[in-house]
């Protein structure tokens, strides 16, 4: 369980990055926390020429915020966001979702940024952020883009990234004042990856219900209009009327092959979380 | 001064190093110039070697079975009748038959580099079928793992109660299939090897992470045909064995030939990788086992047929027959009842050979009997506690023999169980039962009642044909010039604190401050031989030993400060440290700068052994000590999940004399995590190939501190009538009653919803299944 030899750059800007990048023409690996990465370079499952350290680069670790939401750059990490580094009164979910990632050993090493484009379906910031309709920020290091995060990963440990490009940042939209959010994950012990999970924003001023099943075996499942499955738009406080057969056909048509009801429990429960008063 | 004798909990002295980070492992050392070894390891279950290609460029650093073609292979031979012999190359032959079996060596200077040489290496295989399936290893026609055997049979063994008569009659029959899953050891240390030529003293030196640095002397030995005293074996602090290390194992024989070919230092040390895919190696067990009983729930026989899939090989110096040797044995458990038909088998299968882990065989059989004692009291309408009482063994019945020719020494089985039923606080739970949990989740509790076996000796074991037998074990103890004792034993410590509790021993003899006491353990050279620390036994046997060299120290010191005294030696004792006359007394540093060094004012008939005595014990009966306890859990199922959390455990525990409870409590703790691993999260899967499915820690689940509740240990203390203070040997215990403890109390919560489970683990996905074939049956049920 040793590496495969690598070169090792530390970039001081996006454009060094990038360039790195570029020039490696694919066979070279972005490092943030290196809580996936390192495991899998021991395990030889991934063999880069080289590994370019974006934690020394100042833009990737700011977090800003305006009326429209908050800017959370990729390497700012999950106990930044457990601690309340990243605060905003109406996302405190953030919070909530970081102190259940794995250990507190990874999370102050481990980066929003790296676990979004880890894309492990098994994660809990790629279906809490889709919950939240957040953007990936994009950089070749010269233009930025804007992508949907939902677009942004493709499959399961699939990202739209192009060769020469990394990912900036994440832009979270701010919900209304009143906006509820639920986060559910079935795991067999604490600090594992979920067998299932899911994630729920409820914003009734804004009109707006969508609901994520994450840990399926690709991309999440995202149901932008959740009164399709769960029963009309809810009222605060209200019992859940999940649709079972709805979500079991969502799930089936998005691959998943293992037994959906996992599944559909924690859709159920996140949904609970967020109705609650 | 505080006790610090048997029976005090003092803290541990090794912990003063370990908790400073100051233990010394075998990758701790280093050697200059030491060259590091990676292993090409099969890739496939079952297959015959076309072909091993190694580049040029590696050439002279890779080495395969060619190479090693003056080294024996390691046979684990039984004298049973009927046992088929397996023989096991070092580095694989003609025919691999497992994933991760060893193919050949690769040095280099460091471990990536030897990494990318075995990468390097191209192995053509001609693949076989592989027989991954224990049940299905024995249908005709079943692929053979020793061709020459003609089928996959280790051995088999039988108890034939005639229980026909009593079958056909019996107002209760139930019957139950249970299958335990094949899972990892996982100490915290991994095994590793370091071997080097100490041309000083003429040694082929091993620093291995074992729990019998003698038994691995002798097996490198007669592996490469070299005298047991050109070996040294240094076991240093080891973190974890759970018989893991009580083997020889083919790395250290391979290690140690390396290190004679490239005549420098060599080093192996495994990763979690080689853990997981190499040596998912416990507790695999398959039972169909059948209870007949009265309607009062009085157990009348118990018929049952077991399978133990013992992988490939036969394991030295276990071998393959134990694990099925104990379960035909101790399935009866302290039950008393008196026909008892029982067929065992060791079966071979393309996996690795299977080690026996801590508590061997015992969670197994006690998850078989205790799951049907719940399916006689749910058939008999009774609480399954009340129909544990009816059918244990009971205090007046001992000495006991039970149905299996186990003979118990002592002890009150069903105290141990009422005690558990009031700690956990049974009328409660079922009074909360009956109300129901306020989130829904569905409440239950279990209990599991077992025997510990340990410290078997000659008596037990010679007559399975081992190829080592254990017999007397010995201690040397010796007070130096200064007065300071030291002790050498050739037990092993490797987690058990015998730093403190042999020291314990020696102090409630002579008195000693344990502060003045060393034990020195893990070395062949100084250490008298010894089959190491497994089964439970070190602190009967060594412990026995070291009060027995005390003992007779004791009487040498005695002599010589009498003689200080001016007094008979009948007139003196020894206490704390001294030996003390009739108003006068003498330090045993007096004693000793006596003997060392002032031999003047010795005795004339002084003993000329000097303060240095080697002395061989075994208890007087050597049948095992019978350790017993009693486990309750209190679980809470998650319906929505099919997770499982465990609201509380008990454990009621007699392990005779505690030299000191502390650390028992400790092993007990330490052990019962395991138990809950293999009962909710551990196993390893395999495909129809014979592919290991974890091979990381994202697949393999080990309970950590959340998983694992406060346990609540109860004490009993049942001394043993034939071991010095009474002891017995407690080590396993622990890991032996939460499976069975934890499925009875998880079938009692699915007990609301028609449903049972039977099969480890027991995952969420197997509870949701179960749940979901309870409604089904209600389904059909109604009308």
């Amino acid at each position: 369980m040793k590496p495969t030899n690598f070169e090792f750059a530390r970039a001081t800007s996006l454009g060094e990055a990038a360039t790195i990048l570029r020039q490696a023409a694919g066979s070279a690996r972005v490092v943030a926390g290196g809580q996936s990465l390192g495991p899998m370079l021991n395990l030889r499952l991934v063999q880069p020429s080289i590994l370019v350290d974006i934690t020394a680069i100042p833009e990737l670790t700011r977090i800003e915020e305006d009326a429209g939401g908050v800017v959370v750059g990729a390497c700012v990490t999950t106990s930044d966001i457990e601690d309340g580094r990243v605060r905003v009164e109406e996302l405190p979910i953030l919070a909530t979702v970081a102190g259940g990632v794995a250990h507190r050993a990874v999370r102050n090493r481990g980066t929003i940024g790296g676990s979004i484009c880890h894309a492990d379906p098994a994660g809990d910031w790629l279906p809490t952020l889709c919950a939240l309709a957040a953007e990936c920020i994009v950089t070749d290091g010269r233009q930025a883009r804007r992508i949907p995060i939902d677009q942004f990963v493709t499959g399961a440990f699939e990202v739209m990234l192009e060769p020469g490009e990394l990912l900036q940042a994440i832009r979270i939209p701010r919900p209304s004042r009143t906006a509820r959010c639920g986060y559910y994950k079935v795991c067999r012990k604490a600090g594992e990856f979920a067998l299932a999970s899911g994630a729920v924003l409820l914003d009734c001023e804004r009109d707006r219900f969508r609901a994520v099943i994450g840990a399926t075996e690709g991309r999440p499942v995202v149901v932008d209009d959740a009164r399709t499955i769960l029963g009309g738009m809810p009222q605060p406080g209200a019992a859940v009327r999940l649709d079972q057969s709805a979500a079991n056909e969502l799930l089936q048509r998005a691959g998943l092959t293992a037994p959906a009801r996992l599944h559909i429990t924690a859709l159920a429960r996140a949904a609970a979380q967020a109705m609650a008063t | 001064m505080a006790r610090q004798g048997v029976g005090a909990s003092v803290l541990r002295k090794e912990d003063d190093r370990f908790l400073r980070g100051r233990g010394q492992y075998v990758a701790d050392f280093r050697f200059p110039g030491a060259r590091e070894v990676a292993f090409v390891r099969s890739s496939v279950a079952h297959g015959r070697i076309r072909n091993v290609h190694v580049p040029d460029a590696h050439k002279g650093a890779v080495f395969t079975a060619h190479d090693l073609s003056n080294v024996k292979p390691i046979r684990a031979a039984t004298a049973l009748s009927g046992f088929k012999h397996s023989s096991e190359p070092i580095l694989a032959c003609d025919k691999v038959r497992y994933v991760g079996e060893l193919v050949a060596i690769c040095v280099a200077a460091s471990r990536a580099q030897a990494e990318d040489i075995a990468d390097s290496v191209t192995v053509d295989y001609e693949e076989l079928e592989p027989v991954v399936d224990m049940l299905a290893a024995r249908r005709p026609h079943a692929p053979l793992v020793h061709e020459e055997w003609g089928d996959n049979l280790f051995i088999e063994f039988f108890q034939d109660g005639a229980i026909d008569r009593v079958a056909e009659t019996a107002a209760i029959k139930v019957t139950r299939e249970i299958r335990t899953a094949r899972h990892c050891m996982f100490p915290l240390e991994g095994r590793g090897v370091l071997a080097h030529w100490d041309a000083r003293l003429g040694f082929l030196t091993l620093i291995s992470a074992t729990q019998m640095p003698h038994i691995v002397q002798r097996g490198v030995a007669e592996c490469l045909g070299l005298n047991d005293g050109s070996i040294r074996v240094i076991s240093p602090d080891v973190g974890g064995g759970f018989g893991y290390k009580g083997l020889l194992c083919r790395e250290e024989v391979a290690l140690a030939w390396l290190a004679m070919r490239v005549g420098t230092a060599v080093r192996w040390l495994e990763d979690c990788r080689e853990h997981l895919s190499a040596n998912a190696n416990c507790r695999e067990h398959h039972y169909r086992i059948t209870a007949y009983a009265d309607r009062d729930g009085r157990l009348l026989a118990l018929d049952c047929v077991a399978t133990v899939d013992a992988g490939a090989y036969s394991v030295y110096p276990t071998s393959s027959a134990l694990e099925a040797a104990q379960v035909a044995s101790l399935l009866p458990g302290p039950y008393d009842f008196s026909l008892y038909r029982c067929r065992s088998a060791a079966v071979a299968t393309n996996k690795c050979p299977i080690l026996p882990y801590r508590g061997v065989a015992r969670s197994g059989v006690c998850l078989a009997i205790e799951v049907i004692m719940d399916a006689i009291a749910r058939q008999a309408g009774i609480e399954p506690y009340e129909v544990r009482l009816r059918n244990l063994v009971r205090p007046e019945q001992m000495p006991f023999e039970n149905v299996a020719k186990k003979q118990f020494d002592g002890g009150d089985y069903p105290q141990s169980l009422r005690r558990a039923v009031a700690a956990i606080g049974l009328p409660a739970i079922r009074e909360r039962q009956r109300k129901g949990e306020p989130d829904g989740r569905l409440l239950g509790v279990g209990f599991s009642i077992f025997c510990e076996q340990g410290a078997m000796g000659t008596a037990v074991l010679a007559g399975w044909g081992r190829p080592v037998v254990p017999g007397y074990e010995q201690a040397a103890v010796r007070l130096t010039a200064d007065g300071d004792l030291e002790i050498r034993v050739g037990t092993h410590s490797h987690g058990q604190g015998h730093e403190t509790t042999l020291a314990q021993v020696a102090h409630e003899i002579l008195g000693v401050d344990l502060d003045r006491i060393k034990v020195l353990q893990g070395d062949t050279l100084y250490s008298p031989f010894s089959t190491g620390t497994w089964g439970s036994r070190s602190m009967v046997m060594a412990g026995g030993a070291v009060a027995q060299a005390s003992r007779m120290l004791a009487k040498r010191a005695s002599r010589i400060g009498a003689w200080l005294l001016q007094t008979e030696p009948a007139d003196v004792r020894i206490a704390n440290g001294s030996v003390v006359g009739r108003g006068a007394s003498v330090t045993l540093r007096e004693v000793a700068r006596a003997w060392y060094l002032q031999p003047q004012n010795l005795p004339p008939d002084v003993d000329e052994g000097g303060l240095e005595v080697t002395a061989g014990y075994r208890p007087a009966r050597d049948m095992g000590t019978f350790s017993y306890a009693t486990h309750a859990a209190l679980v809470a199922i998650d319906p929505g999940t099919g997770l499982i959390e465990i609201l509380d455990y008990v454990v009621v525990e007699d392990g005779g004399k505690l030299v000191n409870p502390m650390i028992v409590d400790g092993q007990v703790q330490g052990g019962t995590a395991q138990g809950i691993g293999t009962c909710l999260l551990e196993a390893v899967s395999f495909d129809a190939q014979g592919q290991p499915l974890a091979s990381t820690m994202l697949d393999y689940l080990i309970p950590g501190a959340t998983e694992v509740p406060d346990i609540r240990v109860l004490h009993m203390e049942t001394p043993s009538p034939h071991t010095e203070f009474g002891m017995k040997g407690i080590g396993e215990g622990g890991a032996v009653g939460p499976p069975a403890a934890i499925v009875c109390a998880v079938n009692d919560a699915l007990r609301a919803v028609g449903a049972e489970v039977h099969d480890l683990p027991l995952t969420p996905e197997r509870i949701l299944d179960a749940i979901a074939a309870g409604a089904t049956a209600r389904e059909t049920r109604r009308p």
